[in-house]
């Protein structure tokens, strides 16, 4: 930073100042630095994806992306992550609900550890599930002998692991809702007569759906992302191919057996996959956004 | 946080239905959160202090432990800046293609890890673009060093960008203004005026940048190329370990790196509450209420 200080004003600031994207000084210093950074670092790379999978040509890609174990990874992906995404926005609603709503003792430590997943590196999430729910752990002989339900090494153990990645996503989305709350609509819904279903259902419900399907989007992309993720989920996986062969380990696969062109192939869907729901969140916040400031 | 005062009863649930929704949230958490993490220390103290402390003073070990500090400790100052210059052009000039700008930010957060690592392979791996010239001059960044910190800089960069872009947005340019108008140079306003109104931000985001840094797994797993003693971070030694049947040492190094977690969190609280209440001081606007969770967000 302080061998920076040299060039402060520099002496083409007077040139800038006129084309006035600001009255500030260091607009050329910021801007030019962190557009080389950004394209050295990201846009240079990731062209070199495309570039990487265009030299299969067209049937050439379309034949690796379409194999039969590549779809059957894509299908595990979205069945787990959806399952996954599900379970959390209802258990992750309740969560939300109790920190906003309810005092009882130890609830910032619940807070705080909500965040957990956020802050744990994925690859010691991953060898701490799979020791738990393998048939030797504390949860998984459990229930392996009274459900007989395999859980390391299935999908459903991967379903699990998505569970823990996406968890804070939604509590951390529809927390802030459910407190700005106006306590004014339930006393006035109140008055009016409603029963306290009747407000839960009427009045809280439709306001705090939004938020509810952002979170939901949010933790199914970053199930998603955590497929891509890799750590949390390649552990518990298993890997068996067509059955519990999570995306991104064919990918590794391909670039040890150096085929990087069917690595940057498979690599290029996964990307289209992201930039897909990336879209579809932001438009989901978009029209939380609108909701709240219509309501407030 | 308002809403937490305690309600009237006719605006809350009967006390039956409010100990069974905390019983369902507190025993959720409890399964899916609390057990995994009390499984890591559980299993890396099953053989006793001894083993734990022989899995960590390894020498393969720590020279994972070496370079994964040294890794953080390269990345943090260079996100530092980047956040810093990045937030400065963004939120107070005017420019086209902002919004392409700040997507571009948020990238690495929808780039599977897997992804960012090929894509350095691609470029500097011995068939990739680079590969033949970085030969012959004998340089090797992917399975080296270079590869690992430049894949950690690839997943990393964004999170201090991302709590300084609203945060500044929030606060406006008008004391970098009135700084200006009373004849401040440009680096007199940085350090005078905006950063000490950005100090928690800063540290806030810097805070989730050295916790990914550290925990990183999935790019650094594709360019590091795992040898031993010399490419490998905590995170590859934990894997290593473990597929080795090493479950003691392998729970051990993680632990380690769980431990990191739970301080990471405790200073995310801490800075959170901060910022919280530096800003309600020095702005008089309402903070946000909760940590955004923006800069974790996919």
């Amino acid at each position: 930073m302080r061998t920076m200080t040299a060039d402060r004003a520099g002496p083409s600031a007077p040139v800038r100042r006129r084309q006035s994207p600001g009255i500030l000084p260091g607009f050329g210093l910021s801007m030019g630095y962190a557009v080389l950074y950004l394209s050295l670092l990201v846009l240079i790379p990731l062209v070199a994806l495309p570039l990487k999978a265009s030299e299969l040509g067209f049937a050439g890609f379309w034949n690796t992306v379409t194999a039969p174990r590549v779809v059957a990874s894509y299908s595990l992906t979205f069945g787990a992550s959806l399952i996954a995404a599900v379970i959390n926005v209802v258990f992750g609603a309740i969560v939300a609900w109790v920190l906003v709503r309810y005092e009882f003792r130890g609830k910032s430590l619940v807070d705080a550890l909500v965040d957990l997943p956020f802050a744990l590196p994925t690859a010691v999430a991953g060898i701490a599930l799979t020791a738990l729910y393998a048939n030797n752990g504390w949860l998984g002989g459990f229930l392996e002998s009274t459900l007989g339900l395999k859980v390391a090494y299935t999908p459903v153990g991967i379903t699990i692991a998505l569970i823990f990645i996406g968890l804070p996503f939604v509590v951390r989305t529809v927390q802030p809702v459910l407190e700005d709350l106006e306590r004014e609509l339930e006393e006035a819904a109140t008055s009016l007569g409603a029963t306290r279903s009747h407000i839960i259902w009427r009045v809280i419900f439709p306001t705090i759906l939004p938020a509810l399907l952002t979170g939901f989007a949010l933790a199914f992309a970053r199930a998603i992302g955590a497929i891509g993720e890799y750590g949390s989920v390649v552990f518990i996986a298993g890997n068996m191919p067509m059955v519990s062969e999570i995306t991104p380990l064919l990918i590794i696969a391909k670039l040890e057996q150096f085929d990087y062109a069917g690595a940057s192939a498979i690599a290029c869907v996964m990307l289209m996959f992201s930039f897909v729901l990336l879209l579809v969140i932001n438009l989901l916040q978009g029209w939380q956004a609108r909701r709240s400031g219509r309501l407030a | 946080m308002s809403a937490s005062s305690p309600r009237p009863a006719h605006l809350t649930e009967a006390p039956v239905v409010r100990a069974l929704l905390i019983g369902i949230a507190v025993v959720f958490l409890a399964i899916f959160l609390v057990m995994p993490l009390v499984l890591v220390f559980a299993e890396a103290f099953r053989k006793g202090w001894a083993l734990y402390l022989e899995a960590i003073v390894e020498p393969d070990a720590l020279s994972a432990i070496r370079l994964t500090l040294m890794v953080a400790a390269i990345s943090l100052p260079v996100n530092i800046v980047f956040g810093l210059a990045a937030a400065w052009a963004i939120t107070r000039f005017r420019f086209r293609g902002k919004q392409f700008f700040i997507t571009l930010i948020d990238l690495p957060f929808s780039v599977s890890p897997v992804v960012a690592g090929l894509v350095f392979v691609l470029l500097f791996g011995s068939q990739g673009w680079f590969g033949p010239w970085l030969q012959s001059n004998d340089i090797k960044i992917v399975y080296a060093v270079p590869g690992v910190i430049i894949a950690t800089l690839f997943v990393t960069f964004p999170f201090i960008a991302r709590e300084l872009i609203p945060l500044m947005q929030a606060q406006g340019a008008e004391e970098e203004h009135a700084a200006l108008t009373l004849g401040a140079s440009g680096w007199q306003i940085f350090w005078r005026v905006t950063l000490p109104n950005i100090k928690w931000g800063l540290l806030y985001g810097a805070i989730l940048a050295n916790a990914r840094a550290m925990g990183e797994f999935g790019a650094v797993a594709v360019v590091s190329g795992g040898v031993r003693g010399l490419t490998n971070t905590m995170t590859l030694h934990t894997e290593i370990l473990y597929n080795e049947y090493m479950f003691s040492a392998s729970f051990a190094v993680a632990s380690l790196l769980a431990l990191l977690a739970l301080l990471t969190l405790a200073a995310k609280r801490v800075v959170a509450w901060r910022h919280a209440h530096h800003t309600r001081q020095s702005l008089d606007v309402q903070p946000q209420p909760q940590p955004r969770i923006a800069a974790a967000a996919v």
